[in-house]
């Protein structure tokens, strides 16, 4: 086991201050999280949304439904859900690209 | 003696006959099968519980993300109510789709009569009820729900149940309705339906006592449950378990919670708190909250084995892959068990001695003993969700 002095750990704080941004920026999950989040997508939202995205205690979300609604309020409507409906906050499992992804991959169009 | 020699000879060819005949012309019972739902593909089993089997596969269900199942009198047919409004009638023996029909754009749910030649169908698009004939899927009524303020649809409807009378029972999720439909006068197709209004906020599903007396729906818009006695009707709806969280904030639900039956175990009732990770106990006498039993999720299913002595309780995700079991005297936790990633479903074998439990990410169905609480057989199933046994056919309320 080794430990760090306090120069490394300021040089760790340094990179990570340095590549956090850039992470956020490009956002994109790896392949592993793509995986998670596909299965989610389908399963979890699926569970009211049907796993065609057809709709049933939640709306229907294929890319017609979703056709010209801004992008970031699709997003807001996943990370701080829906107040007065059964859409809840995700935003203690998913990060706000994650959510962004998730929409990506709604617009496209989804199939289980 | 030539006739002496024949009759054997024929007898035996005869015998070897219906034995190398069809295997569908063997005689057998249907009180131990049941079907599994496979989620994704829109495809059900056929299994059978004396031998934990799987039979067939039956596929073409359509869309079979959300489904249940109820069964005919005879417990021969199935009838299976898919997401995307399709109502197909299953022949467990002929082990193949009886009729299958699209009724609906969206549905939720469905019931059969007590004399089993009715069948009701709850529906969020278009919002509503229809009801057809169970042996020939004919529409006998269609039943709009009560129109949303701004006119665009029709309330969605959910927890839709059998109830004694020829009735069916029925809640309003958006504008906050429980009705009774009234098929008992036999010289009309028009039912008699009572409205209750103002129930209560956005009910989620329903459950019956076993005989028939009680109707439940669980809130989602605020906490408590809606309460109707159909032994008296015209006392209204009452509110149960009104504000069961007073001043806490509640957790995201992340999956709706279902009722299924009646839990109700020593007096007591076992409901899923919405939006806490609790077990809620009510005290059948009085109605009251008894206690609260803190669990390692929010519950989906709370379920009582046959005989009410253990509750089964499964969970949303992200902690759907436990199964906490619950002793229905002492109200505590006795075992958390894993079956694996998405439990979605259990169902007790008639009388309470094995579980099985669908762990959808496994694609298992998983046979558990509830005396030792183990893990005893694993069935394979792609993507399993619901789990319908055939002694559904006999009680009230299934």
């Amino acid at each position: 086991m080794s430990t760090f002095n306090k120069r490394q750990i300021r040089r760790l704080v340094l990179m990570a201050s340095f590549f956090v941004p850039l992470l956020a920026q490009a956002g994109t999950p790896d392949a592993n999280r793509q995986a998670e989040l596909k299965h989610l997508l389908i399963q979890d939202c699926g569970s009211c949304h049907g796993l065609r995205m057809k709709g049933g205690l939640g709306p229907a979300l294929t890319p017609d439904d979703l056709a010209g609604k801004p992008k970031e309020s699709l997003v807001a409507t996943i990370i701080h859900g829906r107040h007065g409906t059964a859409m809840p906050p995700w935003s203690a499992l998913l990060t706000e690209n994650e959510a962004e992804w998730l929409i990506d991959q709604l617009l496209q169009g989804v199939s289980p | 003696m030539k006739k002496i020699f024949l009759t054997p000879l024929l007898a035996l060819s005869l015998t070897a006959c219906s034995l190398s005949g069809t295997q569908e012309s063997a005689l057998r019972g249907t009180g131990d099968l049941g079907v599994i739902i496979e989620r994704a593909d829109g495809n059900v089993l056929i299994v059978e519980h004396s031998n934990n089997e799987i039979l067939a596969r039956v596929e073409g269900l359509g869309d079979l993300s959300h489904a249940s199942v109820v069964f005919s009198r005879d417990a021969r047919y199935g009838y299976v109510f898919g997401r995307d409004g399709g109502l197909t009638k299953i022949d467990l023996l002929k082990q193949r789709i009886d009729k299958r029909i699209i009724q609906g754009g969206n549905s939720i749910g469905g019931a059969i009569s007590e004399d089993g030649r009715l069948i009701a169908v709850g529906n969020y698009e278009p919002g509503g009820v229809k009801v057809f004939t169970a042996d020939t899927l004919e529409l006998v009524a269609d039943i709009p729900a009560t129109a949303l303020a701004d006119g665009s649809k029709n309330s969605r409807v959910v927890g839709m149940t059998d109830a004694p009378g020829q009735k069916f029972m029925v809640s309003l999720f958006d504008t906050g309705e429980i009705w009774i439909i009234d098929f008992s006068d036999k010289t009309t197709s028009e039912p008699q339906i009572t409205k209750f209004e103002n129930i209560g906020k956005q009910p989620y599903d329903s459950m019956l006592t076993p005989e028939g007396r009680y109707y439940m729906a669980g809130l989602f818009g605020e906490d408590g449950l809606a309460m109707l006695d159909l032994w008296h009707p015209e006392k209204g709806v009452t509110r149960v378990l009104d504000g069961y969280g007073k001043g806490e904030q509640p957790l995201p639900v992340y999956k709706m919670p279902h009722l299924e039956g009646w839990t109700v175990a020593d007096d007591k009732v076992f409901v899923p708190a919405v939006g806490r990770h609790e077990v809620l106990v009510i005290d059948q006498k009085t109605w009251q909250q008894k206690d609260r039993i803190e669990m390692i999720g929010q519950p989906v299913f709370v379920m009582a084995r046959p005989d009410a002595r253990q509750i089964w309780v499964n969970f949303a995700v992200p902690d759907n892959q436990y199964v906490q079991v619950i002793d229905s005297e002492t109200a505590e936790i006795i075992k958390t068990i894993e079956p694996g990633p998405g439990v979605l479903h259990m169902e007790f074998s008639p009388r309470g001695e094995q579980i099985w439990i669908s762990v959808r990410d496994r694609n298992e169905v998983q046979i558990w003993d509830t005396a030792t609480l183990e893990h005893l057989y694993t069935l394979e199933a792609d993507s399993p969700s619901g789990i319908f046994f055939t002694n559904r056919a006999h009680r009230i309320g299934l």
